[in-house]
Formats: C-alpha cells, sequence, structure tokens
C-alpha cells in the first residue's frame, strides 16, 4: 500500500470517527438530532478500507448503522448533518433519518431491515453484469444480518448466476443486546459462509492497511467476474446499540471487554502505525482531526439554521 | 369482427409488446421459461427474447423481489412473476419494506419501476394456501400500486402502462378468468391507474366488484334487470390508486351500493369502499351497505366446500334483494365455470 493510499485511509477513518464524536457531544445535549442514530465509533477501519478499494461507480448497500460507509463514499456531508437534524436540506429531505442514509450520486444506500439491502445489492451486481458494466455491489451488513433467511436466497442467488458482489459481514458480537453465541454455532462465521463456489475469509476488522489490500483483491476478483465472496471482518461496537453513551451498566458485556477492544481502536492502530513508518507526524495527525472537527462543527450549526421540511411536504414521493 | 383474444393470451402479448418497446425490460420468476411458461403466458417472450431477458430463478421469493429492486434502481424493469398469490407473502419484507418507500424515503433521488404479476387461484381444490388474494395486503402500503384486472382487455393495457411507471406495480391477476375472451387491439395501449370502468349504468342499485367478481356481478345484474331491477357495474381496475369519484358519483346516484371481492371482508377493499362511501355518500343511501366476500375460515379442498367458500352471483342477488327488500326466486341456469381443470 503507497503511503498516500495510507493517508487518504487515514483521513477517511478520522472523518467519521470526528463526525460521530460531534454526535455525541450534541445528541443528548441539545436534543436535535431526534432520529434512531447507530454509531460506526470503533468500525471505521472496514467502511474507509472498502471506500478507498472501489471506484466511483461502484454501489455500497448497507443497514442501520451506515454512517461510517456513508461518509467513507463521499455521501454528501452537510446533507449529513441535515438529514438527522430532520432539515428540508438534508440528504432525504428529512425522510431517511440516520438509519437509512442514502445518496445514490456517491453509490451509497441503507435500509434498516439488517438483511435488507443484501438482495438488492445482488440485484444492482446482476443489473451490472448484463449491461456488461465493470461495476461492483457491496452488501455490508452486521453478524446477526445472514440470520434472516433472505441472506442465504441472496448468496445462492448471486453465486448461481457468478454476479459481481461482495458479501462483507461486519462481525461486532452483538445483535442490539443479544451475543453472537446466544445466536449462532462456535465455528467463526466465514467458514461456515464458505462453500466450493465461494471462497470465504475472516480479516482483522481494525487494521485498516491489511484490510485495504484484502478488500482491493476481492473487488478485484469479484469485478472480473469471478463469483462472489464473503468476507467476515471481526471488529467490535464501542458504543450502545442505539445512541451516543456507553453502556458498560446493562450487564451484558463488561467494562473491561469494551477496554481491551478500545485498547485496538483502529484511528489509533493506524495513527500509530504511520507515525512510525515515518510517514506522519503526531501534529500532522492531529491537524487532520481537527480540520474534518471544524468542519463538522460548522455543519452541524449549519444544519441547525436550515429549513425544516412543511406539512405539505408529507405526502410528496409516494408515487 | 375485431379480434378476440382471452386473457391469458392479452397477458402474452403485452409482456411481448412490452419487452419489445422497452430494452430496459426482463422477465424472470420460477418457471418463466420452462415448458408451460406460467400457463402459457410467458411462451412467446421466452421464444421472442431468450435467457437474456426471460430466466428461470430459485425460489426465493423475498430476495427475488429485492433484486428486481436493485436492478430497478439502475434503470431496469424487472416483471417478477408469481404463479401463486400466496407465495408472495415471503416477499413481503422486500415488498413493504423497501419497494413500496423507496422513492419516498431517498426524496425521490431514486426510484423503483418494477411490475410485480401474482396469480390467484380459485377451484380445482386449490386449498388453504393456493388461492388467497393479496389485493387488500398490497394496497394497504402507500408507494405500490395496486391492479385486480378482470379482463383481457384491462390486463393487457395495465401490463404495458406498467412498464412506463416508476413506482412497483402488483398486479393481482385471476386464474379463473385466463380463458375469458373480449376484443383487444392488437396494438399497444395503456390502461390508466386509478380509473374505473362502468361495465354497466343502472339506477338501482351500484355493485363495486373486483377481478373474478365483476363477471359474477354482471350476471346477478343481468338476473336482476329481467325482474326490472336495474343496476349499475362498477370495477375499480386499479385498487390503488382508487377512482373514489366515479364509485361516489354512482353510490350518489343509486343510494345503494353492494362492494363484491373475492376476499375476506375483514379489513379488505370491500370494507374500504364501504367506508368511504359511509363516510362521503351517508345522506344519499337508501339502505344499508352490503358487503359480499369469502366466510371467515380458510379456503379448503373439497368441491362441496370450496362451492360454498366463492360467492357467485346469486350471493350478490341475496344481497341486493335484501337492500331492495324484494323476493325472487333465483335461477341455477348460467353457473357454468369457464375453466377447464387441471390447473
Amino acid at each position: 500500500m503507497n503511503p498516500q493510499d495510507k493517508k487518504k485511509l487515514l483521513d477517511l477513518m478520522l472523518k467519521i470517527r470526528t463526525v460521530e464524536e460531534k454526535i455525541v457531544e450534541v445528541y443528548d445535549r441539545d436534543q436535535q438530532m431526534r432520529t434512531p442514530t447507530h454509531l460506526s465509533i470503533g468500525q471505521e477501519a472496514v467502511a474507509a478500507a472498502l471506500s478507498l478499494a472501489l471506484t466511483p461507480g461502484d454501489q455500497v448497500f448497507t443497514g442501520h448503522r451506515c454512517h461510517a460507509a456513508y461518509l467513507a463514499r463521499g455521501g454528501d456531508f452537510q446533507g449529513f448533518f441535515d438529514e438527522l437534524c430532520g432539515r428540508k436540506t438534508g440528504v432525504c429531505q428529512g425522510r431517511a433519518g440516520s438509519a437509512h442514509l442514502t445518496d445514490p450520486a456517491a453509490g451509497i444506500f441503507s435500509s434498516p431491515i439488517l438483511s435488507a439491502m443484501m438482495p438488492v445489492a445482488v440485484g444492482a451486481a446482476m443489473s451490472f453484469k448484463m449491461d456488461a458494466n465493470p461495476q461492483v455491489a457491496v452488501a455490508v451488513f452486521g453478524d446477526a444480518a445472514i440470520e434472516e433467511g433472505v441472506f442465504a436466497e441472496s448468496v445462492n442467488f448471486a453465486v448461481t448466476n457468478h454476479l459481481p458482489v461482495l458479501f462483507l459481514c461486519e462481525n461486532n458480537l452483538y445483535s442490539t443486546h443479544t451475543p453472537l453465541s446466544a445466536r449462532q454455532p462456535k465455528s467463526p462465521i466465514f467458514e461456515r459462509m464458505s462453500i466450493p463456489e465461494m471462497k470465504g475469509q475472516q480479516l482483522d476488522g481494525n487494521d485498516a492497511c491489511l484490510l485495504y489490500e484484502k478488500l482491493h483483491a476481492a473487488i478485484s476478483h469479484v469485478r472480473q467476474l469471478k463469483g462472489p465472496l464473503f468476507i467476515e471482518c471481526l471488529t467490535y461496537r464501542v458504543r450502545e446499540h442505539v445512541g451516543p453513551s456507553f453502556d458498560f451498566d446493562r450487564g451484558y458485556r463488561s467494562q473491561e471487554e469494551v477496554e481491551h477492544w478500545m485498547e485496538r481502536c483502529p484511528v489509533a492502530l493506524l495513527t500509530k502505525q504511520l507515525i512510525k513508518e515515518n510517514m506522519l507526524t503526531a501534529s500532522e495527525a492531529e491537524a487532520m482531526r481537527v480540520h474534518w472537527k471544524n468542519k463538522s462543527d460548522k455543519a452541524y450549526e449549519a444544519a441547525l439554521q436550515a429549513p425544516w421540511p412543511e406539512a405539505a411536504d408529507l405526502e410528496q414521493f409516494v408515487y | 369482427m375485431k379480434r378476440q383474444l382471452n386473457y391469458c393470451q392479452a397477458i402474452s402479448e403485452a409482456l411481448v409488446q412490452g419487452m419489445e418497446a422497452h430494452a430496459n425490460a426482463f422477465l424472470f420468476g420460477l418457471g418463466v421459461d420452462d415448458c408451460r411458461g406460467i400457463f402459457a403466458t410467458t411462451l412467446e417472450a421466452n421464444r421472442r427474447f431468450g435467457p437474456s431477458r426471460v430466466f428461470d430463478v430459485p425460489a426465493s421469493e423475498n430476495a427475488l423481489t429485492g433484486i428486481a429492486i436493485g436492478a430497478a434502481l439502475n434503470g431496469k424493469h424487472p416483471i417478477l412473476v408469481h404463479a401463486r398469490n400466496d407465495f408472495m407473502f415471503l416477499a413481503l419484507d422486500q415488498m413493504v419494506n423497501n419497494a413500496a418507500k423507496w422513492k419516498y424515503t431517498y426524496a425521490g433521488k431514486s426510484a423503483v419501476g418494477m411490475t410485480v404479476r401474482a396469480i390467484v387461484g380459485k377451484g380445482w381444490g386449490q386449498g388453504p394456501t393456493h388461492s388467497q388474494n393479496l389485493q387488500a395486503v398490497f394496497s394497504h402500503f402507500p408507494g405500490l400500486i395496486v391492479a385486480a384486472p378482470s379482463n383481457a382487455y384491462d390486463i393487457k393495457g395495465l401490463i404495458l402502462k406498467s412498464l412506463t411507471e416508476k413506482n412497483p406495480v402488483v398486479i393481482i391477476e385471476h386464474r379463473s378468468l385466463y380463458y375469458l375472451s373480449m376484443p383487444v387491439p392488437e396494438e399497444i395501449y395503456h390502461v390508466e391507474f386509478g380509473k374505473a370502468r362502468i361495465w354497466r349504468e343502472g339506477k338501482d342499485l351500484t355493485i363495486v366488484a373486483t377481478s373474478v367478481m365483476v363477471p359474477e356481478a354482471l350476471k346477478a345484474a343481468q338476473v336482476l334487470s329481467g325482474h326490472g331491477i336495474d343496476i349499475e357495474v362498477i370495477d375499480p381496475v386499479t385498487i390503488q390508486p382508487l377512482d373514489e369519484a366515479t364509485i361516489l358519483h354512482s353510490v350518489q346516484k343509486t343510494g345503494r351500493l353492494i362492494c363484491a371481492d373475492g376476499d375476506w371482508l375483514q379489513c379488505s377493499f370491500a370494507s374500504e369502499v364501504a367506508a368511504r362511501m359511509a363516510d362521503k355518500a351517508f345522506h344519499d343511501l337508501k339502505a344499508p351497505i352490503k358487503r359480499v366476500g369469502w366466510p371467515e375460515c380458510p379456503a379448503a379442498v373439497s368441491k362441496t366446500l370450496e362451492e360454498n367458500f366463492h360467492p357467485t352471483h346469486k350471493n350478490i342477488i341475496r344481497a341486493a334483494l335484501e337492500i331492495l327488500d324484494k323476493s325472487i326466486s333465483i335461477p341455477d341456469a348460467d353457473t357454468k365455470d369457464t375453466f377447464v381443470g387441471p390447473y
């Protein structure tokens, strides 16, 4: 991986982290983002590496925890804050909120019924193949999404028809408060999802450079119509399932477990690595963070000044 | 004499002409390219366009619906076929959570024009899970267009119209109507959504009937006319959008209403029309509104149970006589089913 790409990767991850921290700062305090919000803090590496490995025409389909993928893919930045604040200038004019963030121009689509976007990704891939377009579709989903039936249907269809689609699972160990061990057999997900026609692999979801290299290779495999792939990324959601807080007090996971994963913070790991490789100084990294902090502050303030949708807008776009 | 086509032939012609006119349209569903071709409706399209545009699929109703969405948002117009309406319960997640809301949620930046053909079975022991009608289910959710064509002319025009739509269109076909013929133009034409058809004008009583109940309503009207009772028969053609104005105008004229539906009545289309007329035509009504539909039990297989399950023109006549407070003996004649088994 070349130094510019490594820096780009860090920049994307800092963008996601800083925006999410802005939400943490204002969510409860200001009561302006009245939308159930699933933060991506701790899971930035997957989305950043994926987006860097894709080309502009590719399409990403994801679920409720969509901020990271939306921001990494370059979804409208001001439109993001406006959408979370329910404003007419939001990317979806205040209809979508946090869990359906979608900007077709940036190739990012989200819908929160865990597996809902998997077949849509497969359908996009089918249309790319029909038109002999060298585009790929990526379905990004959590570990619980594979428990829903349409996952099996989607994989079966994609594999049978050799479609250019990548199934990318962010295994963060929990579905809301229910641990993976209560929901699935002990064997690793990628092994269970691996079949002769679709190789599964497991990656460290907090190692951004490794993810980039592996995802880049996987996407090029998929783009060449060599068949769908399934990749499981081991990562961790640091904040509560929905909302801005920590949730040590809820008894479903320990503070030690969260702290263990925070020591493996993907943003800190990559920053440290780039400094160690002399590609970056600590103050340069801080400048990158401050850049996104300023942009987030400004975008949030602008969102609060943006116009609300009007009553007459309510029934627009149904048909 | 004008050219006649039956319902089945009209579907086939609409698919061929529509796919010819719309290069982005493709046809998929379990069995669309097999030797039977969905009761012969897809044989000609398959012959004409071949496997790149007419293709078989796994039995994955929900995923296929999502796949249609993914293709549609990239400019395709999928035509998805469910040989039995009942299997669409497996597709409700994608139909309702994604397709119906797509354009709205994403503020019109992305839309999913697609056509879903879903066939309702009846008779020949179709039984509990092969003869249900999901028209009311789908028309409950804003964003879907739901058509329930009763005849060959309408189904051809509706399929062709659906290929120009940017919303998902569910066309509820009825297998019992497949061999009913009527004049159907050879050229491409569109049947508008939300425009009801008045099959017969009358001054005494309005019958609003959909799909398979339209021929029954017309039979009932014919019998009653022999007794000096003048029936108006309205076929809404599409249930969503609904041409409320035409129904309202008729009820204001006749003051009496029967809603006849091939469905259970609880939360049904018949109930919806009844509610709207109770709301908007209350002072024009001369008698209570009656609904004719299925009894509150699943469909059974046995012939005698089946005969008691599906309402016919006789049920409509009985309801009409009750409303009009009249009594005649209801003839048995003219009840022969045009459908020849097996399915």
